[in-house]
């Protein structure tokens, strides 16, 4: 697969970030020096295994199954196969092919080749990269968070059923009053009384899934369970409210589009590649809009942490610890608002492309 | 750079488990909560429409009650006048045939008398008649033996006999 699209998307994100990771250098750290800027990208950055903390020395992970389309047709192995290697040190073959990790990323080393060489940016010149469908940390994270999401709201729907009063007991009594919140706080209003319903399901999905795994983030055991901090999560959810905006949107919303009714003639020429770019800003920001701010989050309280490491004296840790709690306190209330905004942010896109002529 | 470029892997796994979840909470979890939801809000609805509605039936049926007692005072304050009319008409009538009947008693008896009176007086006429008859005779007798004292007499007679 070419990453070309993807390099393009890079550009485009750059622009907008507000972080710039343009001149991220990819040195092989000295053990004894600390490198806050590689250790915060590691935990921010998903991985193939699940690490879980150091003992006497070596990482103590939970393997995952690396799963890649080659040339030579679908492998799987366990990551456990690196034996925690993410230099290309380790070479592993397998259904014919010969594989190591470098930086989170597998390669494939090409035919005949039994070692990696690297280029003056050491960027691998003998070795390309397959699909990676590996199930990683944060694909299990995402599993896990589902497994939870059915498990609570499969709960609270049985509720309903059982009593046939449908009075709120139990775990429903605490979500009914968010289901409503979702139904009537965004989707009533940003849709409309009438057409609402359609785009229930949606809303209420993305709503939960964004906020349960917005916490999962926060949870330090969890280690960097950044799933809603990364953009490929943020670029799939983003893509399917383009989608179904743009499926929805009826006659009126395609005119305001291309032929801007109640303004001159020049003014509707002008407007329209504004408005076509517009399509795509409205899902690109809310891509953006949770990627940052989630990673940001992550960053800040991975950067206080690293102070303690930074200046080498745990006198700092008060320092640390008080303004990481903070921030952790800011970022519980941006877990929801997070997921709020991207769910609203949709409603009113949905909105906008049933909107009726008036 | 990798931070921001959105990795295959994890977009194909996100979409297919996103669907999954959408597909499974929409048919197992968001239908049955949200129809329960709407379920009971439209019976809270009809609840309290129905309570409004048994409300103004209430408020009806005393305004009805009201109107009732009304009618039955008003219908009872007529009758009792009605009934005060009749009996004051029935005095009324009493009174008048009690009258006439009084009225015409009297005339009756005014006429028996009259001719009770009549009588009397015809009877004291035959009886005075007979007496002066009598007295005649016994005159006559006595005074036919002289003929100057029977004229004194008779003149006498005739002066104090005078009808009444």
């Amino acid at each position: 697969m070419k990453f070309h699209k993807t390099s393009i998307f890079s550009a485009l994100f750059l622009v907008v970030s507000f972080f710039s990771f343009g001149n991220e250098k990819e040195i092989i750290e000295d053990d004894a020096t600390f490198d806050p800027k590689a250790m915060i990208l590691h935990h921010v950055k998903d991985a193939h295994e699940f690490h879980l903390w150091d003992w006497n020395g070596s990482p103590v992970s939970l393997s995952l199954p690396i799963i890649l389309w080659t040339d030579n047709g679908f492998t799987s192995f366990s990551s456990s196969r690196f034996r925690h290697d993410d230099e290309g040190q380790i070479i592993v073959k397998s259904n014919g092919r010969k594989f190591l990790k470098l930086h989170e990323k597998i390669y494939q080393l090409d035919e005949g080749v039994s070692s990696i060489n690297y280029d003056l940016d050491h960027h691998p010149t003998n070795a390309h990269k397959p699909i990676d469908l590996s199930i990683t940390r944060n694909v299990f994270m995402m599993w896990v968070s589902v497994a939870l999401l059915l498990f609570i709201f499969l709960t609270t729907a049985r509720t309903y059923k059982k009593s046939k009063d449908s009075v709120p007991k139990g775990l429903a009594g605490f979500m009914e009053p968010l289901i409503i919140f979702v139904r009537d706080e965004i989707g009533k209003p940003m849709i409309g009384e009438h057409k609402y319903q359609k785009y229930m399901p949606y809303l209420l999905t993305i709503f939960f899934f964004i906020w349960i795994n917005n916490i999962f983030g926060l949870i330090p055991i969890l280690n960097g369970a950044n799933l809603s901090g990364n953009i490929a999560f943020t670029f799939t959810l983003a893509v399917f409210t383009f989608v179904i905006t743009t499926f929805s949107g009826n006659k009126n919303y395609w005119k305001h589009i291309f032929w801007m009714p109640g303004v001159p003639v020049p003014m509707k020429i002008f407007l329209m590649p504004i408005e076509i770019i517009g399509m795509f800003v409205k899902p690109i920001s809310l891509m953006i809009r949770l990627f940052a701010n989630i990673t940001a989050g992550h960053v800040i309280i991975l950067a206080l942490m690293s102070l303690i490491f930074v200046f080498k004296t745990a006198a700092i840790a008060p320092v640390s610890v008080a303004f990481s709690l903070f921030i952790t306190v800011i970022e519980i209330i941006v877990t929801a608002i997070q997921a709020y905004i991207f769910t609203i942010l949709s409603a009113l896109y949905f909105g906008m492309a049933t909107e009726e002529e008036h | 750079m990798d931070l921001i470029t959105p990795g295959f892997g994890l977009v194909f796994w996100t979409a297919i488990t996103f669907i999954f979840l959408l597909l499974i909470l929409g048919k197992f979890a968001w239908k049955p909560i949200l129809g329960a939801v709407s379920e009971r809000e439209e019976g809270i609805k009809t609840a309290l429409a129905s309570a409004e509605n048994a409300r103004k039936e209430m408020e009806n049926l005393s305004a009805d009650n009201d109107r009732i007692l009304k009618e039955a005072r008003l219908e009872r304050q007529a009758m009792l006048k009605e009934a005060r009319e009749l009996k004051n008409n029935m005095i009324e009538t009493a009174k008048s045939e009690a009258k006439d009947e009084a009225n015409k008693l009297i005339a009756q008896a005014q006429l028996a008398i009259e001719a009770e009176k009549k009588a009397a007086i015809a009877d004291l006429k035959s009886a005075v008649a007979k007496l002066s008859i009598k007295i005649a005779e016994t005159v006559v007798r006595e005074e036919l033996a002289d003929k100057a004292k029977q004229e004194k007499l008779v003149e006498s007679m005739l002066q104090n006999a005078k009808l009444n």
